[in-house]
């Protein structure tokens, strides 16, 4: 280019054509748009659930139980206590058995099950438990506990449901985490003469501990938003209950039966109750999301 | 070794016990999952078969009459209302995901980014229940002018216009399940376009080409099997989500006569009757939770293949990837 400034002619063979260039601000366009209205349903949900839960948010609220008959007595339809204090119940327990069987399934799979065949086979089947759907969950649950045993609906019949739904992402998320931790490390410890078992409890777990904290409260939070497993293990009650082997109420639950309801008050219980929900839910979502930018492996 | 004598280095029989019972603890338990499976199995089609003898497995899978009182069990308008209610959702609800994952991996700002991704995985943070309240308050009632609108002006085609729109319907059931399946598609979609190789990309624009046709001729044919894989995982959660879907589509056993009519699905099926269900007609819910099973172990099973064959072939054509190329798919499949 001998020229210092070349005439603008001898751009225009690189210069793009005026169609392509209507085509990619289009094309462009329309991504953006289509990002936006994926945005949109967030906002109005985020807004509807504010500008109608709060309004029934008080103290009373949280601190008495729902009451039953509701159609003649609008004033006193009662909070959902019962429903938060259930929810709890019945997410701990479910945690309780979700999480150790989990954890130990993932070690298995990445500490000895490594690539052998029954291993892929109980990765395998992982994925099918990942696909089920939550109510087929409870008809499982159903049949093995209810019919099975003779007796009815109770609490822990709806954490062992949920119990199901949560191990496969507590295995998954393990699994992934487990397989980040460097083999040297495995290694240096068993080198040292340390067996097995304590390479395991005093090497890899705690290494791992951090982001497999993320991914167990990313499942605690998928199952406390679940219905459909507890409509026929756990059941409806309205009373608060300590005692997980009877009738159990859950904030869940509670929102599918009042949405049906004719009286504006118990919907409006339900705005409340259902904002109470997705409160507990973000929280727990957020307390994952910081344990895991803290975590150098996840 | 003389004698049975042990080497120093060899441990006792009494501390080799905790290695052995670990790892053969941790086997049956793993073990116990594939027991778990067989078991589910087997129970639910023993639970189902009274229904499947009544009807036949195809009978009851496609004939066209599910009446309660008059002990007919065919479920029909439930499958083909769980069909067009998934389809309408990946219809509405895989372009906007891919959108989505396109315009925060190629078009958005850097500091946008996570922003973005963040409020998208929200959406995912909401419970199927509250979809539910929200779909038949607020969603439905906002939207039935619209719909009556447009099946005035589309009254020519068959399925679409014509009839009344009533609040609750397959349409609205559709749309919220694009909602709910928007996260998760777009989750994956995001992971498999951040394997395209920096090169391919840098070659598309060398070459001239504008960012849609880099988007176009790199980015998209690169990630297309991830992309239908991740889309296919949608199918199957929209085909198994329950909640929502019985607040908002109208509960009735009928095959619905258009789109913005009332209809029933599977799922919602047994949310509803499985209370008051007996002998027949319980067993009848069953096999519908078995046919649902089905369907979404073979949706499933489809997309699992095919998001695995994309990560691995990312994985062998760009040896000098930045970490975390499949690994996240993994981790974005396990928290579907």
């Amino acid at each position: 280019m001998s020229a210092p400034s070349p005439a603008p002619s001898q751009f225009a063979r690189f210069a793009v054509s005026p169609a392509r260039r209507r085509k990619d601000r289009l094309a462009r366009g329309m991504i953006l748009a289509g990002t936006l209205l994926a945005l949109v349903p967030l906002a109005l949900v985020v807004f509807y659930l504010l500008s109608k839960g709060l309004g029934s948010w008080s103290w009373s609220f949280f601190s008495t139980d729902p009451t039953g008959n509701t159609f003649f007595k609008t004033s006193s339809i009662g909070g959902i206590k019962s429903a938060i204090l259930g929810t709890i119940e019945i997410v701990a327990l479910a945690s309780v058995i979700a999480i150790p069987i989990g954890i130990g399934v993932a070690v298995w799979l990445v500490e000895y099950g490594r690539n052998s065949r029954f291993a892929s086979t109980v990765r395998f089947s992982v994925d099918v438990l990942t696909g089920v759907p939550s109510i087929v969950f409870g008809l499982f649950i159903y049949i093995v506990l209810i019919v099975g045993t003779g007796s009815s609906y109770a609490g822990y019949k709806g954490s062992f449901a949920l119990a199901l739904l949560m191990l496969p992402v507590v295995i998954r998320s393990a699994e992934v985490i487990l397989l980040l931790i460097p083999g040297a490390l495995r290694e240096s410890a068993l080198a040292l003469g340390a067996p097995r078992w304590k390479v395991i409890f005093h090497v890899v777990l705690p290494t791992a501990l951090p982001g497999m904290v993320t991914g167990v409260l990313l499942a605690i939070a998928r199952a406390a938003g679940e219905t459909a497993p507890l409509l026929f293990t756990a059941a409806t009650t309205r009373n608060t209950n300590f005692n997980l082997s009877q009738f159990m109420n859950s904030l869940p639950v509670q929102i599918y039966d009042d949405v049906t309801s004719p009286t504006t008050a118990v919907v409006n219980r339900a705005w409340g109750a259902a904002l109470t929900l997705v409160v507990m839910i973000l929280l727990l979502n957020l307390i994952a999301r910081l344990i895991s930018r803290r975590s150098r492996l996840a | 070794m003389p004698g049975g004598e042990r080497s120093i280095l060899e441990r006792s029989p009494l501390a080799r016990l905790p290695d052995r019972a670990l790892k053969y603890g941790l086997t049956t338990l793993a073990g116990l999952i594939l027991v778990l499976i067989v078991y589910f199995f087997v129970r639910l089609v023993g639970e189902a078969r009274p229904a499947f003898a009544h009807a036949g497995v195809f009978g009851f899978t496609f004939d066209n009459d599910w009446n309660v009182s008059g002990e007919k069990f065919g479920a029909l308008p439930l499958v083909i209302g769980t069909l067009i209610t998934s389809g309408l959702a990946l219809l509405i609800g895989v372009p906007v995901a891919v959108a989505t994952a396109i315009y925060a991996n190629e078009l958005c700002p850097l500091r946008l980014r996570t922003a973005l991704t963040i409020l998208v995985e929200l959406l995912a943070a909401v419970p199927s229940v509250v979809y539910g309240l929200w779909g038949i308050f607020f969603l439905a009632p906002k939207l039935q002018p619209i719909e009556q609108w447009i099946a005035d002006r589309l009254s020519f085609i068959p399925f679409i216009g014509g009839g009344t729109v009533t609040i609750p319907n397959y349409f609205v059931a559709g749309l919220i399940l694009a909602i709910m399946i928007l996260p998760i598609v777009s989750a994956i979609a995001r992971e498999v376009m951040a394997t395209v190789p920096a090169d391919h990309k840098e070659a598309a624009l060398g070459l001239g080409a504008t960012r849609w046709e880099m988007i176009r001729t790199a980015v998209l044919p690169y990630c297309r099997a991830g992309i239908v894989g991740g889309a296919m995982l949608g199918l199957g959660r929209a085909i198994g989500e329950t909640i929502a879907v019985t607040i908002v589509i109208g509960d009735a056993p009928q095959l619905g006569s258009h789109l913005f009519g009332q209809g029933y699905s599977l799922a919602a099926v047994i949310a509803n009757e499985f209370g008051e269900a007996q002998g027949l007609h319980r067993s009848a819910l069953f096999a519908a939770g078995l046919v649902l099973f089905v369907l979404t172990l073979l949706v499933n099973g489809l997309a699992r293949v095919l998001v695995s064959r994309a990560s691995r072939a990312s994985k062998t054509t760009s040896a000098p990837q930045a970490a975390g190329g499949s690994q996240p798919i993994a981790g974005a499949v396990a928290g579907a």
